[in-house]
């Protein structure tokens, strides 16, 4: 299942999918550090709300996600994490670090505006 | 056949009573000498000194019920009575304080000066007193074990509510202003209670769309390796959801702990009192407190 990527003003959204497969992952990483350019976009919004459960591969591509849109010269912002995906994921330790997270969709786009407005 | 002394030949073989015979007998000698026993009992208490939670009066009140229920149970066999009235006096003393010792102290005294009255009474005819021991030893025995065990069980029974009380009251996820939660944690933090502290927390947290927390652990007394890991543990998680945690209170003594067991706190933003984690929380957020005199 691809995962498709949403174009809004300068920011890109990518929403996680419940089953995604390791290929999809990598697709969608491919997909999101080609597009960032391509569109000039300024940032990228990972939603993982749908994901009940976060396996060490999907919690170790969104950091390599995030890394590599930094290189890319755009900044990421994970939405969405669940209360015990979270928990589970740091008694994991993937805790995610250097990588802005947010409540929702709504917070994360809250976010970026006052991220935008202090750079610009 | 109650005799155990191994001699094959019994030089009186018609004086060999059933055991529930000798119990009788016994059981009638316990209730004829009911008064003497008792008061020589309560002696006995006090010179110890067992139960001193409790008055003279009191003692003496429910040394003639222990008594009376535990001729009883040596009477009937029946345990049952004796078990619930352990279990019911457990209740009554329990909150004074008194000791699972002190309870099993008196019982074995009672044993103590019951068999010294049998003693007393067939110090002529041994055999006889042999007999009459090997039928009372096993019961006095038994009727020991069943009201410590009574007690034991009644004492686990309030501890085990006083936990639940406990942890039912524990975990206060509070919001003080838009997107602002307060978890005071006081008391003792087990593992359990930690991850269930950790479970409301980010339920909070979604519930009330926070973005700062402010964790007061003003009233935690002590801090050991698995719960500090598991503190820094719920940091990490919040920031997950978008939150940023704000510690406070934290005693000298745990900073020393801290310091100590090495547990790495450069993720956790500290603030010296529950004060000073709401100002900054304010900070965070955007708010300014001024005096209304400030404003005009």
């Amino acid at each position: 299942m691809e995962v498709p990527i949403l174009k809004q003003g300068a920011v890109l959204i990518a929403t996680f999918q419940a089953a995604l497969s390791d290929a999809d992952l990598n697709q969608l990483r491919m997909g999101l550090v080609q597009q960032v350019v391509k569109f000039r976009s300024r940032a990228v919004i990972v939603d993982v709300t749908a994901m009940d459960v976060m396996d060490s591969f999907a919690s170790r591509t969104l950091r390599e996600i995030a890394l590599m849109i930094r290189l890319r010269g755009a900044e990421t912002v994970i939405v969405g994490i669940q209360p015990e995906v979270a928990f589970a994921m740091v008694q994991l330790g993937l805790t995610l670090e250097g990588v802005a997270t947010a409540l929702d969709l709504e917070e994360g786009l809250a976010y970026l505006n006052e991220e935008f407005k202090t750079t610009s | 056949m109650a005799k155990r002394d191994g001699t094959p030949t019994d030089p009186e073989p018609k004086r060999t009573e059933e055991p529930s015979e000798l119990l009788r007998e016994l059981v009638a000698h316990l209730r004829q000498n009911r008064t003497q026993l008792r008061e020589e009992w309560v002696v006995r208490i006090t010179e110890t000194r067992l139960l001193t939670a409790m008055t003279k009066e009191e003692i003496f009140a429910e040394a003639t019920s222990v008594y009376d229920s535990y001729v009883e149970a040596l009477e009937t066999e029946a345990f049952e009575a004796l078990q619930a009235y352990a279990r019911n006096l457990s209740e009554r003393i329990i909150p004074r304080g008194v000791e699972t010792h002190e309870v099993v102290g008196i019982v074995l005294l009672l044993r103590d000066v019951l068999a010294r009255s049998l003693f007393a009474k067939y110090q002529t005819d041994f055999k006889k007193l042999n007999r009459i021991l090997d039928a009372y030893e096993p019961a006095a025995n038994r009727i020991a074990n069943t009201v410590a065990v009574g007690f034991v069980q009644e004492r686990e029974r309030v501890i085990r509510q006083q936990q639940e009380a406990i942890r039912e009251l524990s975990t206060p996820v509070l919001q003080v202003r838009e997107r602002l939660l307060i978890l005071p944690i006081i008391g003792v933090i087990d593992p359990q209670r930690a991850r269930q502290l950790t479970e409301q927390l980010l339920r909070g947290i979604r519930t009330n769309r926070a973005k700062v927390v402010v964790i007061d652990i003003t009233g935690v007394a002590a801090m050991d390796v698995t719960v500090a890991n598991h503190l820094v543990q719920t940091v990490e998680a919040s920031r997950l959801l978008g939150a940023t945690v704000i510690v406070t209170g934290l005693s000298p003594e745990i900073a020393q702990t801290l310091v100590t067991i090495g547990v790495d706190l450069g993720k956790m933003n500290t603030v010296g009192d529950l004060q000073g984690g709401i100002e900054q929380a304010e900070r965070l957020l955007g708010y300014k407190v001024a005096t209304i005199a400030e404003l005009r």
